[in-house]
């Protein structure tokens, strides 16, 4: 049974999108990376170290031919500024696909909306295929899909916070009237918040710190491989109503 | 003897000269760079006629782990 998930007309099997940050070193990002199952990862966009040549690279260990690269703009409180970092991105690895966040405040890092739009728009118009990080407000998630945009992610709570997914109902909202993926971008800490994001019907999530952060983030990125994938296959398979009270589960007939 | 920025520190250099023998000099793999010369983004394909004069400002960027 295939439920693949589809972005910008690729096809991906996996539903995690992970982070390559934070980690101890490269050996243990590709080993959670391995782990998560993830067939497209985040990456950012820095100056090269002129100082120390030969360092190694994120390229060395993670191969870009395997692996879908998504360039994001993290850092940039300018949509000019995100602009520019992308168009280096896709110079340096020759990907249309990229992230798309315009940040708006240093202690919340929260997206900055009008930004964000503006951005959006260039980059289209330039031929990017965008992913965007955006607030939990289904009427920007609307008009950030009405410019175009091939994904929309709302956050589900501050960038590397692991609060868990602060208000689903506006997830839910903006789910239901997407006609392109939602994923949930920031903000899960753990497996049951991964697992609850695919339940709200998200097409798949995006996370970072949650692995990166955990005592053992190999063990922490199979836990959410999982979690997505079980909360994608409850999703699917339609929850049982709630109900105020009891209803047993074995049959009362034959009762001694 | 020219003077230029790269990725905002002054960097002296000898003599003018292309991109490609810049990343040369500096030991950088260029196909995993990109490289912005006076705010324009370089094709990679054109790293060899682009050339580095003084006062010129230089970005080089490649792809760190991020989230």
């Amino acid at each position: 049974m295939t439920d693949s998930f589809s972005v910008a007309g690729k096809e991906f099997n996996s539903r995690l999108i992970v982070g390559t940050g934070k980690y101890k070193d490269f050996e243990e990002t590709k080993l959670a990376v391995e782990a998560s199952g993830a067939e497209i990862v985040t990456v950012a966009v820095r100056r090269v170290n002129i100082a120390s040549p030969g360092e190694p690279m994120l390229v060395d260990y993670l191969d870009p031919k395997k692996y879908t690269f998504l360039p994001n703009t993290a850092g940039c409180f300018t949509g000019d500024d995100a602009v520019r970092t992308l168009r280096l991105a896709r110079e340096a690895g020759g990907w249309d696909l990229v992230k798309l966040e315009v940040l708006g405040d240093q202690k919340t890092l929260y997206p900055n909306m009008p930004e964000t739009v503006e951005a959006a728009k260039t980059l289209i118009k330039e031929g990017f295929q965008v992913m965007v990080y955006c607030a939990d407000d289904p009427i920007q998630a609307k008009v950030l899909e009405d410019i175009g945009c091939c994904a929309i992610m709302p956050l589900g709570a501050p960038i590397g916070s692991g609060l868990g997914i602060q208000n689903p109902v506006g997830i839910r909202i903006i789910v239901e009237q997407a006609n392109v993926p939602v994923l949930v971008d920031a903000g899960v800490g753990t497996a049951s918040e991964a697992a609850q994001a695919m339940e709200l019907g998200c097409d798949a999530v995006l996370m970072n710190t949650a692995i990166a952060e955990a005592k053992d983030p190999i063990r922490m990125a199979r836990a959410m491989n999982h979690a997505v994938q079980a909360g994608r296959d409850a999703y699917l398979s339609g929850r049982m109503p709630k109900k105020l009270y009891a209803d047993p589960s074995s049959p009362l007939a034959g009762l001694i | 003897m020219i003077n230029v920025t790269i990725n905002g520190d002054p960097h002296s250099l000898d003599q003018e000269l292309c991109l490609v023998d810049l990343l040369e000099k500096f030991d950088i793999e260029h196909d995993k760079v990109a490289i912005e010369h006076n705010l324009e983004i370089v094709p990679k394909t054109t790293f060899a006629n682009v050339m580095v004069g003084d006062g010129d400002n230089l970005e080089i960027v490649h792809f760190i782990g991020g989230g």
